[in-house]
């Protein structure tokens, strides 16, 4: 495995939710990756962040090894669940909230139904 | 190098000849598209597997600052 391989790996595998995006958590610099973790945040939903601008062994590595071309990529408990497209739709047709608590990662339910009510 | 919807149907459709394939020109600057793919072989596979099958019919144009094609909002099923 190379580097920045290694370094995915235990990232995932030590933090149950993990954002690898453009940007942070707090600054995203992608409309794609702001979706994603402006619904996490907004679940309260307690996730690493990674940014892939910062390093540019990450930025190509993280799409190695999810064989995946595209960032914001969601990790939960080391399984790639996918980007900005299928993070939405799950979001919407309640798949997220199941795989959340499939995998006792804790969440705000009473958010993810407003965000639902919002995009009804 | 911006690319038109025609030439994204046409990658798809090589590897998915009787899918049914909806391109949409987002922002109309031939660099954020709208992909929704519905074709009989993503039965029984879930979204991750299905979307990696149509980035891979892309054939690295996806493939970011070097890649033609900035944006594609993806969205995949089987026929109901």
């Amino acid at each position: 495995m190379t580097d920045a391989a290694t370094q995915i790996k235990e990232t995932v595998t030590t933090n149950d939710v993990v954002l690898f995006m453009k940007g942070t958590k707090s600054m995203p610099q992608c409309g794609f990756s702001s979706r994603v973790a402006g619904v996490l945040n907004y679940m309260e939903v307690e996730f690493a962040d990674v940014n892939v601008l910062a390093d540019d062994a990450m930025r190509q590595g993280i799409k190695d090894y999810s064989d995946w071309p595209t960032v914001p990529q969601l990790y939960v408990k080391g399984e790639f669940v996918g980007g900005c497209d299928i993070i939405t739709e799950m979001m919407l047709s309640g798949e997220l909230d199941t795989l959340l608590a499939e995998n006792n990662v804790s969440y705000d339910k009473d958010a993810a139904d407003k965000i639902r009510e919002a995009n009804g | 190098m911006p690319m038109q919807a025609q030439d994204i149907e046409n990658l798809i459709r090589e590897t998915f000849p009787s899918a049914k394939i909806t391109i949409t020109d987002l922002a109309g600057d031939g660099n954020h598209y709208s992909a929704e793919v519905i074709d009989e072989s993503f039965k029984g596979k879930n979204r991750v597997q299905q979307q990696r099958a149509v980035y891979a019919s892309l054939k690295g144009k996806m493939d970011g600052a070097h890649g033609d094609l900035h944006a594609l909002a993806l969205t995949t099923k089987a026929p109901d």
